[in-house]
């Protein structure tokens, strides 16, 4: 990069002469390593998807999720530095309990995504922080039925009806493009999920990996989930066997 | 103790420092305290708008309850379509008398309580057992604040096919029975309750609990003049928590006109 040795990467508080900050590219790169992760708004629900890359055979199955919880109608799926993912998902359960104390109504999706658009956004700000090394795909349903939006390192967040973050987004991007989302139903979104996932894992490079899911909507009376074991062992068993095809 | 050594024995010394040149810091000040607000801190001395009885009984597939739907301020029947049986997660149902406001307090102080444990998604919940403890823990706390909150609160439910019933009041005081009642049901209709339900809990159907807190929220509204005829039951089971639409007790009311000083009086 041409940027190295110029000094304008040095803080997060620092432009290059043609307006660009470095540190934030740079958390993109941070991104851009990370296992994939989905996000499918479809007709009733969200359904979320997250390639966990296992570097060690020596963990449980199951550790260190990158989906969390953030409300009973609110998911968060994280590509990126998952301690960074951590933290941004208790920022998000703090922002989310006091709409509910301010209003005694659950926080809409959007209000949750614009409070940690800002958070973020703040952490591009000081030479004394390093930017958020994520980015996130948040999902929810609210009064106004599902919605799902991506925050990116930079702070910007926009609003999607399917989101791919991570190292194989651009495969997942067009796969997502070739789907009608708004008329599937969630089951048929998580078995497409499953299916992308296992699309743009690449084998050659990677290690293991494990297929993470979450979904919110009518299959589960509006609240986050993860998909249950044996919809999940059905989806990935389709997904594999669609590969073959494919291949 | 004033842990700045600089504040240690040093008043400002006119003989060494007349013109207060001295750096003096910011000290933090140890002396009594005056909060001049104070006058303006109140505590709740009485409740306001009020419930009144709460009934609970064990039978054989679990806990059912009663609670009427008014919300008295003083003597006034103030509010009738209050619901006093609060379902908290699955299996728990929380009924509550005394104050409503302290009463809507709680709940959604339980509300964050549940979403903070659901979104640990460890596959735990919290269940019957776990939410009384917790209150009885909140409700010590606020008496022994010189602030309580002004409830007796029935919690029952039904978790890993164990029934629970408990109760809780605003001075932290806790205690369960196969039978509980709150406030005038305390009087009325506890000894009805403990007459057809102790020794029978494994043996009550759905269908008798449901009459045996019928004929009681009866009684309680002959007697009690703080109830309404319009209640609603809840069942805890395994299935879950069912809060019923409400209802009202069939009553009879010819025999007041013989009433010294209800009906019309000859002399």
């Amino acid at each position: 990069m041409t940027s190295i040795g110029t000094g304008y990467d040095l803080s997060a508080s620092t432009y290059s002469p043609d307006g660009r900050i470095f540190q934030v590219e740079y958390a993109n790169k941070a991104v851009e390593n990370s296992g994939t992760a989905i996000g499918l708004r479809v007709k009733g629900g969200i359904v979320l998807a997250v390639e966990k890359l296992v570097h060690s055979k020596l963990l449980i199955p199951e550790a260190n999720r990158r989906i969390q919880t953030l409300d009973r109608h609110l998911g968060l799926a994280t590509a990126g530095l998952l301690a960074d993912g951590r933290q941004l998902a208790n920022r998000a359960r703090d922002e989310s309990s006091n709409f509910r104390d301010s209003f005694r109504s659950p926080a809409p999706v959007k209000y949750i995504a614009d409070r940690l658009g800002s958070y973020v956004q703040v952490y591009t700000l000081y030479s004394s922080v390093r930017p958020f090394g994520i980015s996130t795909i948040i999902g929810g349903v609210d009064q106004d039925g599902p919605s799902l939006f991506v925050i990116e390192p930079s702070g910007v967040f926009f609003g999607y009806h399917g989101a791919a973050v991570g190292k194989g987004r651009q495969l997942a991007k067009t796969e997502l493009e070739k789907l009608k989302l708004s008329d599937l139903s969630m089951r048929e979104a998580v078995m497409e999920a499953a299916r992308i996932i296992y699309l743009v894992h690449d084998d050659s490079k990677e290690k293991a990996f494990e297929l993470e899911m979450s979904w919110i909507g009518d299959e589960t009376k509006g609240l986050h989930v993860p998909v249950p074991k044996d919809l999940l062992a059905e989806a990935e068993q389709k997904a594999k066997a669609a590969l073959e095809d494919f291949e | 103790m004033d842990h700045f050594p600089t504040n240690w024995g040093r008043p400002r010394n006119d003989a060494f420092d007349a013109y207060g040149t001295y750096p003096i810091a910011q000290r933090p000040y140890n002396g009594p305290v005056t909060d001049s607000f104070s006058e303006g801190v109140q505590h709740t001395q009485q409740p306001i708008v009020t419930g009144t009885s709460v009934l609970a009984i064990k039978y054989k597939d679990g806990v059912m309850m009663a609670a009427d739907n008014l919300a008295s301020y003083g003597s006034l029947a103030r509010f009738k379509d209050i619901q006093r049986l609060h379902p908290v997660g699955n299996n728990t149902v929380i009924g509550a008398g005394g104050d409503m406001s302290d009463f809507q307090y709680i709940q959604a102080m339980l509300d964050e309580l549940m979403i903070d444990e659901f979104t640990e998604q460890d596959g735990h919940s919290l269940g019957p057992s776990e939410i009384h403890e917790y209150l009885s823990h909140v409700m010590y706390s606020r008496r022994s604040k010189m602030n309580p909150l002004w409830n007796s609160l029935i919690v029952g439910g039904f978790k890993d096919g164990k029934r629970f019933l408990s109760y809780v009041d605003l001075l932290g005081t806790t205690y369960s029975a196969s039978t509980l009642a709150t406030g005038y049901g305390s009087y009325i209709a506890q000894p009805l309750l403990r007459k057809a339900v102790e020794g029978n809990e494994d043996i009550l159907t759905e269908d008798e609990a449901v009459r045996i807190l019928e004929q009681s929220m009866k009684v309680l509204f002959y007697r009690d003049a703080r109830s309404l005829n319009k209640y609603q039951i809840a069942k805890i089971t395994a299935d879950g928590v069912v809060v019923s639409e409400s209802r009202s007790a069939e009553t009879h009311w010819s025999f007041a006109e013989g009433i010294r000083g209800y009906g019309a009086q000859t002399q």
